[in-house]
């Protein structure tokens, strides 16, 4: 229990708008709330969420496989996706992508050696119409150009 | 950066529901929403007495259709829950938008959340409900925000809670965040991630207004489907159906991005010429070229060429006679010149990756279609592999449990019928038609060129993942 003590009165609060018998509900959101505290989801922390809920153990891995947005290791400080996805690649997707890797020297799924930014590519992200775009970690940046990729890169710590 | 939410009413298309105000800073507050006449339906409806079934009544009547994809009536699967079974009914909002081409729920979310409330509040009282779910796409930032607000200034305001505006009804709504995974916008599998479980689709029947989240019938929704409801409740069905076409009541959110000169959000009018909506009221095809072929409804949906446009209104019953369907309202404008053969190839690489691996057509096939769109890009295909990609399309049709593979499939084939010639082409001569050609103007032309120069060979970057790793 000890992983999650601190986290433990915030999901409780959770619990208020719920039907009652819920409380597997509950897995997705507390494993979201740990990974945007911990920045990924580990051994104990999964352990300490099967004992909180009640819910089976497998239960939980399958979710930890199954959703792109849930980590089971640490990534780069800055989480750099580019959409790939029809529309954005009408309007430069690829080359949005090939400016990336050059100017960090990786390839889409890997780490820069400092740590400071892991690049990924994913599908549609609803930014279909202000495309090219990528997210940095939470955040969406939309219209796209080399100029304001630089910008954007420069002032990230 | 231009957030989408800044756009202007757009003007011209029609009678509008939505975009029938300036967007401002805080147009999207409960107090602007108030001063537009914003919660005046769920009053009528909980200060008259107006019982549930008359509500879903007027639901019927007003003839709306579910704007999540597939067009279903509202009225009638509401309908179908037993008000007197004792059970407890859910109403969930399907904000989980991710039907590439898509973008439409996310302006509604960013900029009418609390009108998209109010239909999920009255959607719930016709319901009796007790509890209601939003299912929102996890990476959505700006549209989880303005709903959390939304939902808190409901709940101050006396919107939501115990005893909403004093009546005997009383409602709790959760704003659940998805994790990642488009096939979670498929309402069984929503249901089953609403569970805390990996989102896998189920097979019907039971439907799941039968038997839905926890085995409680649950009514599904679409926001865009939610967000009409204060409209009809408010100024009666009678109304609503002076707008749009008889089969097509209404308006539909489209959003349209891709080759075209003016991209984002509109509100049409059911009816409105097709053509005049592409070439005046979005400016027509970027760059001036000629349109080679619009994906009408999200990627899901069959493209179709402007022969089959010329004359065509955006309606349900006109799409379908064209062969393609509205879906969500995610149009994609393909400029001419554009090889359509890596279009497929992008197309396919996300629904083998979407797959959820339940059934052995999409698993098997999806992957398999990505294969060999995969060799005919790289100048490998083989002379078998047109028929083969239409053999596996067909393999999917109806067989799998939820819609992913059908629809995969018929994108594919429809491509396939419109350019048989460019798979031809790429096939016998080992390279595209059009120079592989997917941007009209691309800002990142000099880095693509760097990028090519530095890898000799290979097709691009994101083709390349996993090469270098
Ligand atoms: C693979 C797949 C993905 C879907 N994604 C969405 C989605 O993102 N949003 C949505 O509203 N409906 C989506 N649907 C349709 C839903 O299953 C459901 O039909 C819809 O939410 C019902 O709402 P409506 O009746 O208001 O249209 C999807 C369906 C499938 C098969
Ligand atoms: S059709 Fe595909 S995505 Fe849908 S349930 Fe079957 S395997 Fe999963
Ligand atoms: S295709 Fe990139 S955001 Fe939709």
């Amino acid at each position: 229990m000890s992983a999650l003590a601190h986290l433990l009165p915030e999901f409780e609060g959770w619990k208020a708008r719920y039907p009652a018998g819920f409380e597997g509900s509950l897995t997705i959101p507390c494993l979201q709330r740990i990974q945007e505290v911990h920045g990924w989801v580990s051994d104990a922390h999964i352990d300490a969420l099967v004992d909180y809920l009640g819910v089976p153990r497998t239960q939980v891995d399958e979710v930890l496989g199954f959703y792109t947005m849930l980590r089971r290791e640490p990534i780069g400080r800055h989480h750099l996706q580019v959409c790939h996805n029809v529309s954005c690649t009408l309007r430069g997707a690829e080359g949005l992508l090939a400016h990336l890797c050059l100017r960090l020297g990786v390839a889409p799924g890997e780490t820069t050696p400092d740590g400071r930014f892991t690049l990924s590519t994913v599908e549609c992200l609803a930014s279909c119409g202000t495309a090219p775009m990528l997210m940095v970690n939470a955040a969406y940046h939309e219209n796209l150009t080399p100029a304001s990729v630089d910008a954007l890169l420069e002032a990230l710590p | 950066m231009t957030d989408p939410g800044v756009l202007p009413a757009q003007v011209g298309t029609g009678r509008k529901f939505f975009m029938n105000h300036p967007v401002t800073a805080d147009s999207h507050t409960l107090a602007a929403y108030r001063a537009r006449g914003g919660y005046q339906a769920l009053a009528k409806v909980l200060g008259t007495g107006i019982s549930p079934t008359d509500v879903t009544k007027e639901v019927s009547a007003s003839g709306l259709l579910g704007h999540g994809g597939a067009a279903f009536p509202a009225g009638r699967k509401w309908g179908v829950v037993k008000l007197t079974d004792g059970e407890p009914h859910y109403v969930c909002m399907n904000a989980d938008e991710g039907e590439p081409g898509t973008f439409k729920d996310r302006w509604l979310l960013e900029q009418v959340p609390h009108m998209c409330l109010e239909g999920l509040i009255l959607a719930s009282y016709a319901l009796m409900g007790r509890h209601a779910f939003i299912y929102i796409r996890g990476e959505f930032d700006l549209p989880w925000r303005r709903m959390r607000d939304a939902i808190e200034e409901a709940y101050a305001a006396g919107l939501l809670g115990e005893r909403i505006l004093g009546s005997d009804f009383s409602l709790d709504v959760v704003l659940y965040r998805g994790a990642g995974s488009y096939v979670c916008g498929e309402a069984s599998a929503m249901l089953a991630s609403l569970e805390g479980k990996k989102g896998w689709p189920r097979n019907r029947p039971p439907r799941l207004t039968v038997k839905g989240l926890y085995q409680k019938p649950t009514v599904v929704n679409n926001v865009e489907t939610l967000a009409n409801i204060p409209v009809i409740v408010g100024e009666g069905a009678e109304a609503f159906r002076t707008v749009g076409t008889a089969k097509s009541p209404g308006t539909q959110m489209i959003s349209i991005s891709g080759h075209i000169a003016r991209p984002g959000v509109y509100e049409v009018e059911y009816g409105y010429s097709w053509e005049k909506f592409l070439y005046e009221d979005c400016g027509g095809i970027q760059g001036g070229r000629a349109l080679k072929c619009v994906i009408p409804g999200g990627v899901s949906t069959k493209v179709l060429d402007p022969t089959q446009l010329a004359g065509r209104t955006l309606d349900h019953a006109s799409a379908l006679a064209a062969g393609s369907q509205l879906g969500s309202g995610g149009m994609i404008a393909v400029a001419e010149g554009t090889c359509m053969v890596r279009l497929a190839r992008v197309i396919q690489r996300f629904y083998h990756h979407e797959s959820c691996g339940q059934c052995t057509p999409c698993r098997e096939g999806m992957g398999w279609m990505e294969r060999i769109l995969d060799r005919i890009v790289r100048g490998e295909g083989r002379p078998e592999d047109i028929d083969r990609l239409y053999h596996i399309s067909a393999a999917n049709d109806g067989t799998t449990i939820c819609s992913l593979g059908d629809s995969a499939g018929y994108a594919c084939s429809a491509i396939l019928d419109h350019y048989r010639h460019e798979f031809e082409h790429y096939i016998t001569h080992g390279r595209s038609m059009h120079d592989g050609a997917l941007t009209v103007e691309d800002p990142f032309a000099e880095s693509l060129a760097r990028w090519h120069a530095a890898h000799p060979g290979a097709l691009a970057p994101s083709l390349a993942a996993g090469a270098h790793a």
